[in-house]
């Protein structure tokens, strides 16, 4: 039975419990900070030397954390790929630009309990040799940039900042930089562009990351918000401990929002690979089921850049027994792990852990529409097969759901979406926005190809003039 | 050698306010956000939203006053302006309504009340962008995913967030804009 397992979210949306520093210090808050920058060096058996920032990696790397932003990369292999010896300075980021439709779990923690991720902050800055580092947070979160200055500056008060901190000789500054708007922030090389004052627009890879080449062309590291507090907890537990969560290489806890179609959607943290899809939606603790009289048509496993899955879809996994055996199980798509590596086996994605469900009520057709007008919007500009692509996407999808579709839309679009990724496009964009297509147009074509053939039956009898529109799905209250 | 004409100036697309002028609170606030960062250039999404909670909007003269403070030329400022949803060319109204178009909010019926508000307000539900009522108080917007989609549809009223906003939420919300 698949349980929650708060430790993000542990004092979040508690009775009482408040985001000032006050009540911070009052709940353990920077008691992990003060024990880390205390570390003795270690001297390890074969005489060599660990500095207590180098024990710190060590935790991260032996933790087996993967970021929480969307692409599930090894934390402790992004730090280890820091150039040290460059003489530049190191810089850290926190991606607080949460945009990926469907997640809600960083604002969760950015304006409930802004120093849990401040004090994961400074400890990742401190394993790093970090000495000055960013929060960029999406434009829209005014009120949350205001929080977290004023937690900054009541850190600072108490020399959880600044300079010589809690006199262990270290100096670090933190400030909030505010996005404007722009989705194409998140990706992490459009981020660092918009932190320099220029447009979002993604580097060209490689380097591939840019713990080589950042921020100012130095060093330089971005977490996501909830990875910076899964620091804290690692720093806290130390590695092997933490990574007794979870399933292996797929350890910790993780904070999963459920939207769409569910009796209780919310953001639910739990221990990675504990629930299924079908218990994160179905039970009663977290997505309650779904509406009086419904039936499940497709999840979104991962915010709407993944690709979608079908209700009674399924896979075949490889599974590791306890007798240490591999073996192949076909299991139904409700019954997939929430975890990063069966979505990934699955053909999805676990991404932001963003779970979209859709019910029988809902018209794909125009479920898909609204998804590529979002990424027609958010689509930089700067690669052409993107920016047409997403943009010739959304057109078409648009006649589907005015009544004005054709036959062949089906084969069309996915021929568009095919012709957008694979290396065509400076960054993943070019793959989020075609995923949605391919995966829609592959697995619910009769929709498509029916739409499309209906419209054009209704203008050779009527003429010109567009067939019917549709709701996109129930009304809430339907 | 040919002789260059002197060509036409291309019309500045940008609104021009002639009285632009940096009140000594903000410009000080500004002086402290610079700063913040080893390289100036840094700072200018900073004071675009500095200069724009002041205005309402972002003129000619601030994208030059922002461009020498920052020691760019104006292009380079002028095109964050363009590029970036949240800023704005003309001011809007006192009253700013951004309705969450993305899927979960439309799931939740955003579309209704997105029609709810322009309809209440005379507004066009179907126009593409940003609209302002004539009388200069309310504008209303449909703008991509807000990050709280377990409480759909949301919008937010300038910077505040409301969430599982009903019919009877909205103009709960209307009737509190005096």
């Amino acid at each position: 039975m698949a349980q929650e397992y708060r430790q993000i979210l542990k004092y979040v949306d508690q009775p009482g419990y408040t985001p000032d520093i006050d009540c911070y210090l009052r709940n353990g808050g920077y008691e992990v900070l003060k024990r880390v920058v205390a570390l003795p060096p270690k001297t390890l058996p074969n005489g060599q030397t660990l500095s207590g920032p180098e024990q710190l990696r060590q935790e991260v790397m032996a933790s087996g954390l993967r970021g929480r932003g969307g692409a599930g990369f090894s934390c402790g292999l992004k730090w280890s790929f820091v150039d040290r010896k460059s003489g530049k300075p190191i810089y850290l980021i926190c991606n607080a630009d949460e945009s990926e439709p469907g997640t809600f779990k960083d604002k969760q923690i950015l304006y409930k309990d802004p120093h849990q991720m401040i004090e994961g902050m400074i400890i990742a800055c401190y394993a790093n040799d970090v000495h000055l580092a960013y929060i960029y947070i999406r434009g829209e979160f005014a009120e949350g940039a205001k929080i977290l200055n004023r937690a900054l500056k009541d850190a600072r008060a108490k020399n959880f900042l600044g300079k010589n901190i809690l006199g262990c000789g270290y100096d670090l500054e933190i400030h909030v930089h505010r996005g404007a708007g722009a989705y194409i922030c998140g990706e992490e090389t459009g981020l660092i562009e918009s932190l320099e004052g220029k447009r979002a627009y993604p580097r060209i890879k490689p380097p591939y990351f840019p713990a080589v080449l950042g921020l100012y062309l130095c060093p330089t590291i971005v977490n996501n918000v909830e990875t910076l507090c899964a620091v804290r907890h690692i720093a806290a537990l130390g590695g092997a401990q933490y990574a007794k969560l979870g399933t292996p290489n797929n350890t910790g806890t993780r904070i999963v929002s459920i939207s769409g179609h569910v009796r209780k959607p919310g953001y639910y943290e739990v221990e990675v690979g504990k629930a299924t899809i079908g218990e994160l939606i179905n039970d009663p603790i977290f997505g309650g089921g779904l509406r009086e009289g419904r039936k499940l048509k497709a999840v979104i496993p991962g915010g709407s850049s993944s690709k979608v899955f079908k209700a009674g879809e399924r896979f075949k996994l490889k599974r590791r027994g306890l007798d240490g055996k591999e073996t192949e199980q076909e299991v139904d798509m409700l019954d997939l792990p929430y975890d990063f590596d069966s979505l990934i086996a699955a053909g999805s994605m676990s991404g932001s852990g963003a779970i979209i469900v859709l019910d029988d009520s809902t018209d794909i057709v125009a479920v898909l529409a609204n998804m590529s007008e979002f990424y027609a919007h958010e689509s930089c500009g700067q690669c052409t097969p993107c920016r047409e692509g997403s943009l010739w996407m959304a057109k078409v999808l648009h006649r589907l759901t005015q009544g004005e579709g054709r036959k062949g839309d089906a084969e069309y679009l996915a021929r568009i979406a095919d012709n957008i990724p694979g290396g065509r496009t400076v960054c993943a964009f070019g793959e989020a926005c075609s995923w949605p297509v391919q995966s829609f147009v592959a697995k619910f074509k009769e929709e498509f190809v029916a739409r499309g053939a209906a419209d054009e039956e209704h203008r050779a009898q009527q003429g010109t003039g567009p067939a019917a529109k549709r709701e996109l799905a129930a009304s809430p209250q339907g | 050698m040919s002789e260059i004409h002197s060509m036409e100036p291309i019309p500045n697309p940008l609104r021009e306010q002639p009285d632009f002028a940096v009140p000594p609170d903000i410009a000080a606030e500004i002086d402290e956000l610079i700063t913040h960062y080893p390289k100036k250039r840094s700072a200018s999404l900073m004071l675009l939203h500095a200069v724009q909670e002041r205005f309402g909007y972002v003129s000619r003269q601030a994208v030059e006053w922002i461009a020498a403070k920052l020691e760019l030329q104006p292009i380079n400022v002028y095109e964050l302006v363009t590029f970036y949803p949240m800023f704005h060319r003309a001011p809007l109204g006192k009253y700013h309504f951004k309705i969450c178009r993305t899927l979960s909010c439309a799931l939740g019926g955003s579309y209704k009340l997105h029609e709810h508000f322009c309809t209440k307000l005379g507004l066009d539900p179907h126009a593409h962008g940003a609209q302002t009522t004539k009388d200069g108080k309310f504008t209303v917007e449909f703008v991509e995913c807000l990050a709280a989609c377990g409480t759909a549809p949301v919008m937010m009223c300038n910077d505040a967030f409301h969430e599982d906003v009903s019919e009877q939420r909205a103009d709960e919300i209307l009737g509190g804009c005096k």
